[in-house]
Formats: structure tokens, C-alpha cells, sequence
């Protein structure tokens, strides 16, 4: 397998080259300083280095250069290069840096701040990937939702009340029932999170004492630690059985143990922490005179906490509810396995409905062609999510930075 | 009377509304905290109990004799003819073994042959017929094996199968159990610590008392490790970039706000994009733990970045200005004189990053991870190349096994979350451990 061999053997040349250069670069310096170091404009160590990065440094950036390049060829039809032509480019770059490194390494040559050119460039490369992910995620969305846009009318899928996928052609993919379920269950989330988050945060910074404090803190951290799945298993065998037993059948309200209900709260209670470590955070911040000065006049605490402390905080406090609230939109596991996959639009929270997630999860498991609106309907619900999420986290940074009081 | 109302002694309706409303507001601040404690201990006692039975499992100790004729008619040991006996050929001698423990015993029953045949695995022909081809020497021989009991059996010694659910179940029945305690009492049948469940790989939808762990976290385990070889290096250098080098300007401004933002982008949008870019464009393999270690990576790269930006803000600034005053280069002073320090700090954030991504399911389902993966997947062929065989996930697993119908998938799943749990729980404290042996104040 003559790929194999290129896969395997490249990096070995490659390395082979760049500690060449290593040793010969250093030993012309060495050469070059004669018995005196103190001529040389670097240490020999950084000739070396210098050296080494020369050859690695670009003959690693031309190879991904050159597989992308490739890999575009691929998707479009085209040969544009073989992969023995890739090796001979890379390993004639290695050789090209691994030469001139060695012939430029003088006494007059600053080599260290040469070398040290090479790790900066090194280092801005790592931080455009956190660029480069964003991009990619806009991208990839974008698309492939505008090639389901082709097939399937942008009104129909963000006005129909219908969604009925179904792999034979043919589908009503309407969001709105995906829409309905996702803001229902978030909301029934919401409704828990925010106050128990909220009068947790307040009771641990404004009345706890520190004993207290020390103990409760972490036990509600643990729940922020603890993965997604547990919660959809704690919804899916403890708390939907439950709802359904003693609440739902009950009332007559539906026998089914998946439903709005069993997602939300168990959401809910993922929340809680979300919640109470921002707002604590915003809390404490409010400076002691303020409370001070509140309490001389003669309020009692709960009146300061409420008119001094909390308005004070309220913009964090605002911008911690939004960010719960990008959370649980874009929460998947819970509500895969606690809300059910009934499209359906209802006002009884104790039925099954699903979210947008629970869709893209269901449409994109299992064998993908990436041809069939069935499939592309994925994209479009995604980037709708990608949307809402960005639009709340940028909105809650915002207000946070706008109404954020300075203190001194 | 209005002495009375004006006296400090005696509070006024206002003063008494005011006091009991600051009674009640202690209380909801007070309940607030009751509810998030009491929600943590229903969890993990809801977890526990359902799934501390996983790690119990109920084993049948049989003398089964091998007879020549029955597996290797040639009699010559040759691997490949004994091969051609399927474990159809073997069932028939674990029923024969388990009749004959039953009459030596002195145990009679209603029940037919084939029933009595229930009472045993479907796996335990397999594991037999292993256990026989790679120990070929065995035949002629009678071996004592204990094999694994039927699922429903395993369930009546751990209490979720019961005489009644037995009378409505079509897969066992009262007198089955009947017959089993009675082995039990022998000491035929026993339920013990069950190192299989950590061992071995997923099984079929019909054999929950055989699904082990193994394979899923071996797959973890690989996903860390592209994980930590990517995302540590990449989100130090980021960090350092940021904060020691980056000129105040738009594009700084820009990949700042952008990794704070990803940090709240939703992990099923990480999946999304690992599917469309890394399987899609890129015709990486379908759930290889190489995409789902890249799809990981690029989600915990946040986490490792903020805190460890957060580790060289606390390095004073002295320590760099010491450096460059006697000579360093700026590139010198920082990975001489302020990573040092700063990785503790480093090193906790990229522990907690890495728990966050060991519990991350949503994603590796996008990425076809939910595959039925039986076999330990290699790091490396040369067929599929690095961490491209197809695995399976600590969490994915659970998420597979809540998919199925039988009970007994249900206790495996709560059994794995424990496991995933008690990871956490390592990681997590070797976290703290760290922060605490090596933090410094400056």
C-alpha cells in the first residue's frame, strides 16, 4: 500500500530533516563562534531551534495546504493532485527550510529572535481555530439549510403547524410544533430554575453563615457537574413514572410518561445551579456600604435584599436568566429522553411533545445521505437553534456590559 | 391606649408585617436551597438504587462433560473444523448439565426441557464455545463452568422479577423461579460481584444479563486521549497568545467575544458540525473516536481556554518584568517564568474540561456513534488508520441501552451511569487535590 508508506513515512522524513537541521545549524554556529561564544549574536540552542521550526513549520502547513486543496478536489469531482505528488512537495518544502536554516545560521544571525517568530506564528494559528469552529459551524449549517431551501419552501417550514417527516418523500417539516415544545419545556424549566436559582443565591450570600455556606455551595455545584444523560435517565426511569402515577393519570390529564412536565423539571432542577453561581456572582458584588446604608435607615434585610441589593444586580441577574434560557433551548439529552417525540401542539404539560433538538437528534441518527429533505431538515432546524442561542447569549453579554453599575 | 402603641415593648401591626415578612423571606431563601439539596440526593439515590444491581450478577456453576463426538468428530483439535460446531452445538450441553445437577439434587419439575433451557443464557453457549476453542485440550474432559443465568432469573435474585410479574411474563414463570431458588439454596446458583459488567462488550436486545462496559470505555478512554493531545496544547497556546502577546486590537477583540460565545454554543451544534465537516467533507470514518475525540475537542477548547487565561492573569506581573529585565526575550519570560506557576491552574481546567467532554452524549449520537460496536475497537490499523475503528462511548452506551425494551437494560443503564459518575467524581477530586497542593497566592 503505497498511501500507507507516504501516511508513515512522510512524518518520519520530515522529523528526520528537521533534526538534521538541528545538529548542522548548531554546529555551524558553534564553528562560527570559534572560542569565544560571546561572538554569536544567539546561542547555538537557538540556531538549532530555529532550525528545526524552519523545517517543521512549513513542510506541516503546506501538507494541509495541499490535503484541503485535495479534499476540495475530491468533493468536486476532480483529480488535482495525487498523493505522490503531495509527498514530493512536502519533503522538497522540508528540505528547501532544512538547507537555508543551516546556511543562514551565522555569528551575525539573531537566531533566537528568528526562532521566536516561528512559535508567535505558532501560537496565532491555535487561537484563529476558536475562529475557525465559529466559521465552520455558520458554514456547514448554512449550507446545507440552503440546499433543503431548494427543496422544500422556506414558508412552509417556519409557518406549517405540521410535522410529519417521513422517508418515502412527501413530508410536512413545519417547525412551529418543534418550536411550541422546545419554549414549552424551557418555560416549564425556567419556571422552576429561576426562583429556587435565584432565592438560593440570595440566602447563600446574603444570610448564610459561612459554615453553611461551605457545606450547601458545593452540593449544588455537584448538580452542575453532573452530565446530561443522568438527568434524561433520572427523567426516563424516577421522575416521568412518577408525574404520570401520581399526577397525571389522576387528574386525567394523559397516561403517558415522557411529556413537558418530565423534561422541564428535570431541567429545571439541571438549571438551578446555572442560576444561583451567576447571580452569586452579581450579588456579591454589590458593594457592603450600599447594604450598610440600607439597614441604618432602618430596613429590615429582606427589604434591603429586595429594593438596594437585587436592583443593584439586576442586569447579571437578568443576563444569568437569559443564559439558562440558551441553555435549555439547546438542551438535547433531557428532553430526548424525557419529553417524548410527538409533534404536537398542546397546552397540557403532562403530554408528550418534542423539541428541536429531539428532531435534529432523531433526523440525523442511523444512515445520513445528506440528499433528502428528511435529512437536510436537520441543518435548517439547527441553525434556527444556532441562531436563537447566539441571539440570547449575545443579548444577556449585552445588557450585562450596558447596565452594569460600576462601584468603586 | 396610645401608650401602648407607642412602645418599644410592643411592635405595631406595621413593625409585625414587616418582621414576618422577613421571616418569610428567609424561609424561601432557605426552602430554595432544601429543593436544590433535596433534588441532588433523590438523583443520586434514584441512580444508585437502580443500578447498584448491575454490579451483582447471577452465575449457574455446572459441570458440563465435552464430549469428542459432539464437538470435534475428527478428533484431531484443528481450530478451524472445531470452529464449524456453532453454539447451537453446545446449548444442548449446558441444558444436559444443568438436567443433571437437577436430578442429582433430587429436584423434579413440571417444567419442559426447553423451559429448563431458559433458565441458562443464550450467551452461555458462546462463552463456552470460547472458552473450548481456545482451550482445545478440554474435550473428552468435564469442565466446571458457571455461566450467566437468564436475564428475568437475574432479576428475581436482585428482586425486580417477582412471583407475580413471573405470571404475566412470557420469558419466565413462577415455577421457573421456584426451581431456581431451590438451586440457590443448594448453592447451585449464586449472585456475586460482577467483574463482566466492566469488561465485557454490549450485547443483544435480548440478553441484558450479558451487556458489559468494556468496549464503551475503552472508547472513552481513547476520546480523552485525542482530547487531551489536542485540546491541552491548542487551548495553551491560544491562552498564551491572548493574553501575553495580542496586540489590543479588532481581530483580539473578535476571538475573545467569539470564544466566550462558543462556550454557550449547545453540544448538539458541535455534533452538527462534526457530522457536516470531519464525516461529510472531510470522509473521516463514522464513529471513530478520532471524530468524536475532534467534535469533543473543539467543545471543551472553550473551558481549557478560559481557565487558562484565568491561571496566567495570577502570575504577577513581576515575575514577567524580573524576566525581561535581565535579558529574556518576552517569549523567554513566558514559557520560562509564567507557565511555570501557571500550570496548576492550567492542569485543573484542563481536568474539568475533559469531565465535562467524558459526559457529553448529545454530539456522539450526530456522529454515528450509536452504532452496535462488540468488538474492542484498536488505536490503529492500517485499514482505518489512528482511533478509526468504529467504538462506542461511556454515555452513548447508556443512552443505547435506555433504547431497548427489556428491564434489565435499564439497571445496566443506571449501573453504567454509576460508573460514569465515579470518573467524574476521580477526575473532579484529583482537580481539587491539585489546586490544593500546588495554588499559591501571590
Amino acid at each position: 500500500m503505497w498511501i500507507l508508506n507516504v501516511v508513515l513515512s512522510l512524518p518520519l522524513l520530515v522529523i528526520g530533516l528537521a533534526v538534521i537541521g538541528l545538529i548542522g545549524a548548531r554546529a555551524r554556529a558553534t564553528l562560527a563562534a570559534g572560542d569565544d561564544i560571546r561572538t554569536l549574536a544567539a546561542l547555538p540552542k537557538a540556531h538549532g531551534t530555529n532550525a528545526f521550526l524552519s523545517v517543521l513549520i512549513p513542510a506541516v502547513s503546506s501538507f494541509a495546504a495541499l490535503s484541503l486543496v485535495r479534499l476540495f478536489g475530491q468533493r468536486q469531482g476532480v483529480e488535482t493532485m495525487s498523493a505522490r505528488s503531495v509527498f514530493w512537495v512536502v519533503l522538497t518544502v522540508a528540505a528547501i527550510g532544512c538547507i537555508s536554516a543551516i546556511l543562514r545560521s551565522s555569528a551575525g544571525f539573531r537566531a533566537r529572535v528568528a526562532s521566536e517568530a516561528w512559535i508567535k506564528s505558532l501560537l496565532i494559528t491555535a487561537s484563529t481555530i476558536a475562529i475557525l469552529t465559529t466559521v465552520g459551524i455558520a458554514l456547514s449549517m448554512l449550507f446545507e439549510a440552503i440546499h433543503f431551501f431548494r427543496q422544500y419552501d422556506w414558508r412552509d417550514f417556519f409557518l406549517s403547524t405540521d410535522w410529519s417527516p417521513n422517508f418515502r418523500g412527501n413530508s410536512a417539516l413545519g417547525i412551529l410544533p418543534l418550536l411550541w415544545g422546545t419554549l414549552y419545556v424551557s418555560f416549564v424549566a425556567l419556571t422552576l430554575a429561576v426562583p429556587v436559582g435565584l432565592f438560593a443565591a440570595i440566602y447563600l450570600s446574603e444570610y448564610a453563615s459561612p459554615r453553611m455556606r461551605g457545606i450547601a455551595k458545593p452540593l449544588i455545584e455537584i448538580l452542575a457537574g453532573i452530565p446530561t444523560i443522568v438527568y434524561g435517565l433520572f427523567a426516563l426511569i424516577t421522575i416521568g413514572p412518577m408525574l404520570r402515577d401520581y399526577f397525571a393519570q389522576p387528574l386525567g390529564l394523559g397516561d403517558s410518561a415522557s411529556s413537558v412536565m418530565t423534561a422541564g423539571l428535570v431541567m429545571g432542577i439541571m438549571l438551578i445551579p446555572f442560576v444561583s453561581s451567576l447571580s452569586d456572582d452579581t450579588i456579591n458584588a454589590v458593594p457592603q456600604a450600599m447594604r450598610n446604608g440600607s439597614l441604618a435607615l432602618g430596613a429590615t434585610r429582606s427589604e434591603t435584599i429586595r429594593q438596594v441589593v437585587i436592583p443593584s444586580a439586576l442586569p447579571g441577574i437578568v443576563g444569568a436568566v437569559l443564559l439558562a434560557a440558551s441553555r435549555a433551548i439547546g438542551e438535547t439529552m433531557i428532553v430526548v429522553l424525557g419529553a417524548g417525540a410527538a409533534a404536537r401542539l398542546s397546552l397540557n404539560p403532562f403530554e408528550a411533545m418534542t423539541t428541536v433538538t429531539v428532531k435534529i437528534v432523531s433526523q440525523l441518527t442511523g444512515d445520513t445521505d445528506f440528499v433528502s429533505p428528511e435529512t437536510l431538515v436537520a441543518f435548517a432546524l439547527g441553525l434556527t437553534l444556532f441562531t436563537v442561542t447566539l441571539g440570547l447569549n449575545v443579548l444577556a453579554l449585552v445588557i450585562v456590559r450596558k447596565y452594569r453599575e460600576h462601584y468603586e | 391606649m396610645t401608650d401602648v402603641l407607642n412602645s418599644l415593648l410592643v411592635q405595631d401591626d406595621r413593625t409585625r408585617r414587616r418582621n414576618a415578612a422577613e421571616v418569610r423571606f428567609h424561609a424561601y431563601g432557605l426552602g430554595a436551597i432544601g429543593v436544590a439539596v433535596l433534588a441532588l440526593v433523590l438523583l443520586l439515590t434514584s441512580v444508585v438504587s437502580s443500578g447498584i444491581g448491575a454490579f451483582r450478577q447471577t452465575y449457574i456453576t455446572l459441570e458440563i462433560p465435552l464430549p469428542e463426538e459432539k464437538l470435534d468428530k475428527s478428533g484431531r483439535r484443528d481450530s478451524a473444523v472445531m470452529a464449524r460446531v456453532t453454539t447451537f452445538g453446545y446449548a444442548p450441553l449446558l441444558r444436559d448439565a444443568l438436567l443433571a445437577t437437577m436430578a442429582q439434587k433430587g429436584l423434579t419439575t413440571t417444567l419442559s426441557d426447553t423451559d429448563i433451557a431458559g433458565i441458562i443464557s443464550k450467551e452461555a453457549a458462546a462463552t463456552m464455545r470460547d472458552h473450548v476453542l481456545a482451550n482445545p485440550d478440554l474435550i473428552g474432559s468435564t469442565v466446571t463452568l458457571d455461566v450467566l443465568a437468564e436475564g428475568r432469573i437475574d432479576g428475581y435474585f436482585k428482586g425486580r422479577v417477582t412471583m407475580e410479574s413471573a405470571e404475566l411474563d412470557g420469558r419466565t414463570s413462577p415455577e421457573a423461579l421456584r426451581i431456581v431458588q431451590l438451586l440457590a439454596d443448594v448453592g447451585v446458583i449464586e449472585t456475586r460481584f460482577n467483574w463482566r459488567f466492566l469488561t465485557a462488550p454490549d450485547a443483544s436486545d435480548q440478553r441484558p444479563e450479558a451487556a458489559g462496559l468494556g468496549v464503551a470505555i475503552f472508547g472513552s478512554l481513547y476520546m480523552m486521549l485525542v482530547v487531551l493531545v489536542l485540546a491541552l496544547p491548542i487551548g495553551v497556546a491560544t491562552s498564551i497568545y491572548l493574553e501575553e502577546f495580542a496586540p489590543r486590537n479588532r481581530l483580539s477583540d473578535l476571538i475573545e467575544v467569539n470564544i466566550s460565545n462558543l462556550a454557550a454554543v449547545p453540544s448538539i451544534v458541535f455534533g452538527i458540525l462534526g457530522l457536516a465537516i470531519f464525516i461529510n467533507f472531510a470522509g473521516l470514518r463514522q464513529s471513530s473516536p478520532l471524530v468524536g475525540g475532534l467534535v469533543l475537542t473543539l467543545m471543551t477548547l472553550p473551558t481549557i481556554i478560559i481557565s487558562t487565561r484565568a491561571a496566567l492573569k495570577s502570575v504577577p506581573p513581576s515575575i514577567r518584568d524580573a524576566a525581561l529585565a535581565v535579558g529574556a526575550s518576552k517569549m523567554q519570560s513566558v514559557f520560562h517564568h509564567v507557565l511555570p506557576p501557571a500550570a496548576p491552574g492550567i492542569l485543573t481546567g484542563t481536568i474539568i474540561g475533559l469531565a465535562q467532554a467524558l459526559g457529553e452524549t448529545a454530539p456522539l449520537l450526530l456522529i454515528g456513534m450509536v452504532a452496535f460496536v462488540r468488538d474492542y475497537p484498536a488505536a490503529f490499523t492500517a485499514e482505518a488508520g489512528l482511533f478509526g475503528e468504529a467504538a462506542t462511548a461511556l454515555p452513548v452506551q447508556v443512552f443505547n441501552w435506555t433504547q431497548r425494551a427489556d428491564p434489565g437494560f435499564a439497571e445496566r443503564a443506571s449501573g453504567a451511569i454509576i460508573m460514569l459518575l465515579v470518573f467524574l467524581l476521580a477526575m473532579n477530586t484529583v482537580a481539587i487535590l491539585l489546586r490544593r497542593r500546588f495554588e499559591r497566592r501571590w
